[in-house]
């Protein structure tokens, strides 16, 4: 009653005005929620971004940090000399070394991604299908390696997969194989160690979307004529894309600029860009040419997978 | 090749009308097209079907009514094959369901949510029953286009479902349901999600849509209007059991215990204890009403047996002087007047204490204030309109 009253006597410029004012005040508040993110992404992606981009075009020097300065001015003569160096990023180009390792990690990231989806869609499917207790047990098991550093974990894994480890123990024990397999140091290792690692970040989405999943749908879908392997194709699938989408990139991302299980669990012929970053820094301490790798793996494996999530995600608002 | 019907629209419009003299279910040893055999289904220790035993019959629009709990969906899930009878059996047109899987039933559902494919437009929703039983695309195109017309959305084939109202999401629900011709539509809760409004004119629609169609409709739902006005019978569901089944009429005149008398409309229950009994007449004495009821049906019960006389609000009629009746007639004081437009309910608190609801329809437009707070009024009604229920 008294905002109608009000509003009736709040006509023409006034209301206007005060419209105006409301829409400026939401409009403000908008933009402070946004900026928290915003300039969190700043501080701790950007600047340090452009930190890296800065190092690859300078050159190494034998100084504290080992790099020389992009900017010299000279006071005396009022000269700024700026000196950008592309000779990194040509030497990137030219040896073929760095383009195998970026390939190599692409392959391998992408492998175990695929595995890491295949063995974690069974599992946040039955995490969905379950109930009560149940559910919450099977999720925080889940969750429960991460409460042991990953480090450890991956320590682990060497022990189980070396050649008096657990794996050949038990294979010769039944009787299925003679002499002891070598698995560590091989990229059977590495897939097993990513995928491992990896797993939950694929379940945790790919469980959020199936929970949503209502099981009338497929009922539905079976009611009109579909046995159970075309529902889950025509409708389980198709309705949890985005959490497939969104799993697969938390696992590929991180896997591709992986360090410590190539290194630890892969061989010497193990490719990596990580572990070609990690010699470049530590290794020849040529931190110039290592800031242009990772910059241009940046821009290279990263980016594209930002635009087609950001498309999928424009796609996913507009349905 | 296919277990559906090919009924075409005219078909089936023959052979609703050759049926409609003497509707299937009155005849003597019909051929019933569902037929439920003392069907059980428990869930652990709970059983939500109770021994049930029903026949429904072709172009039958069969309501099952109930209230939550009372098993009506599990006996629905029942027929659609997404739950198995724990003992008894189905018949869907002679052939026992049992084992059969609801992707090969000739049956179709319509959700109460309508399970509408979100990530699919309205065409592909309703083509998608037509495209897994491998229709051609024409064929399907042109079934399709047909169907949405029929249900009056032609123009939102390319639309998502998040992008319909509630009332358009009910009729591409419904369309899809029905792409199939299924020989029997399950509709669960079909109208439930609808305002009142449109509630009303879509229940016509769909007894339009079942007669030209000739498809049998099995409803379930909870709302007793929407039974009444949609089926041609109702089963009424209490605690897993049908307690009857009836014409919607018979039901809300002749209910057969005090469950159905008070779930199906308002009504007035006096106990009493049977005093007279003579062939097709009873006198019961009832302290509830504090005089002697009389009701001309002819009941089976014994003399002195407690009984329950109920009598709709509608059917007592309300007078300031005393019609000197000899019984079913009560003295009491206006309590409460409820004016609802086209009737007035009154609440009537008798001289012993006892409630009657009583309502009377506003022929005239100063009807309803004749009848006041606190006026002395006598409340009377005929020998012909009160039932009495023995159990």
């Amino acid at each position: 009653m008294s905002i109608i009253a009000e509003s009736v006597r709040l006509t023409g410029p006034t209301l206007r005005a005060l419209i105006l004012e409301r829409l400026g005040q939401i409009k403000c508040g908008r933009y402070a929620v946004i900026s928290i993110p915003g300039l969190w992404l700043a501080v701790f992606f950007f600047i340090p971004f452009l930190v890296v981009f800065k190092i690859s075009l300078a050159e190494t020097a034998i100084a504290i940090p080992p790099y020389t300065s992009l900017f010299e001015f000279d006071l005396e003569e009022a000269l700024l000399e700026i000196s950008i160096n592309l000779g990194n990023y040509r030497y990137l180009f030219e040896d073929d070394f760095y383009l195998a390792a970026y390939l190599n990690s692409a392959k391998i990231a992408a492998i175990s991604t695929f595995f890491t989806l295949l063995i974690g869609f069974p599992m946040a499917y039955l995490i969905a299908r379950s109930h009560g207790t149940t559910r919450t047990l099977l999720l925080s098991l889940v969750i429960l390696p991460f409460w042991t550093s990953f480090l450890l974990r991956v320590y682990a894994w060497m022990g189980i997969l070396q050649k008096n480890g657990i794996v050949n123990d038990f294979l010769m024990s039944i009787g299925l194989i003679d002499t002891p397999l070598t698995i560590l140091q091989t990229d059977i290792a590495v897939y097993i160690g990513i995928v491992y690692t990896y797993l939950p970040f694929m379940v945790l989405p790919l469980y959020t979307a199936l929970e949503k999943l209502d099981g009338a749908l497929l009922e539905a879908a079976q009611d009109l004529g579909c046995k159970p392997a075309q529902t889950f194709f025509l409708i389980t699938l198709p309705l949890s894309l985005p959490g497939v989408v969104a799993g697969c990139l938390l696992v590929f991302i991180p896997a591709v600029g992986e360090f410590v299980i190539p290194a630890l669990l892969g061989g010497s012929d193990t490719l990596m860009i990580g572990r070609v970053l990690w010699d470049e820094f530590f290794l020849s301490r040529d931190w110039p040419m290592a800031s242009a790798v990772a910059t241009v793996m940046l821009i290279v494996l990263v980016l594209p997978i930002m635009l087609i999530r950001n498309n999928a995600e424009k796609q996913g608002e507009a349905a | 090749m296919s277990l559906y019907t090919a009924i075409e629209p005219e078909q089936a419009e023959a052979c609703a009308d050759g049926g409609a003299s003497v509707p299937l279910w009155r005849q003597e040893g019909a051929e019933p097209f569902v037929k439920i055999e003392n069907v059980t289904k428990k869930f652990g220790d709970f059983t939500a079907v109770d021994n049930v035993s029903l026949n429904i019959y072709k172009n039958e629009l069969f309501c099952l009514l109930g209230g939550s709990g009372s098993g009506k969906s599990t006996l629905l899930r029942m027929l659609a094959g997404f739950e198995t009878a724990t003992s008894g059996r189905i018949l869907i047109d002679g052939v026992d369901t049992s084992g059969i899987q609801p992707w090969k039933r000739p049956v179709n559902m319509m959700f109460q949510s309508y399970a509408l494919f979100p990530h699919l437009t309205v065409t592909e929703n309703v083509a998608f029953g037509l495209r897994r039983e491998g229709v051609s695309r024409s064929e399907t195109k042109q079934r399709v286009a047909q169907m949405l017309d029929m249900v009056q959305m032609g123009h939102l084939g390319k639309r998502k479902p998040n992008q319909l109202s509630g009332g358009q999401r009910q009729r591409i629900a419904l369309a899809r349901s029905l792409i199939k011709r299924p020989k029997l539509l399950l509709l669960d809760e079909p109208l439930g999600a609808l305002d009142k409004k449109l509630r009303e004119e879509t229940q016509f629609e769909l007894i339009n849509l079942q007669y030209e169609l000739g498809v049998t409709f099995v409803v379930v739902t909870h709302d007793q209007e929407e039974a009444m006005t949609l089926a041609t019978r109702i089963g009424v569901m209490n605690q897993g059991q049908i307690v009857q089944t009836a014409e919607p009429h018979e039901v809300y005149e002749y209910p057969n215990s005090r469950f159905v008398a008070e779930f199906v409309g308002s009504v007035n229950l006096f106990e009493g204890k049977v005093v007279e009994k003579a062939p097709g007449s009873v006198r019961i004495d009832s302290r509830d009403a504090g005089t002697t009821l009389s009701n001309n049906h002819g009941i089976d019960c014994a003399a002195n047996q407690v009984v329950n006389v109920a009598v709709r609000p509608e059917k007592i009629s309300i007078s300031h002087e005393d019609p000197e009746q000899r019984d079913n007639c009560v003295r009491g004081k206006i309590e409460d007047v409820a004016y609802m437009g086209s009737l007035s309910l009154f609440r009537v608190r008798l001289d012993n204490g006892f409630e009657v609801r009583v309502t009377k329809p506003n022929l005239m437009r100063a009807a309803a204030e004749r009848f006041t707070w606190d006026d002395l009024v006598y409340l009377s009604w005929d020998e012909d309109s009160s039932v009495v229920l023995t159990s």
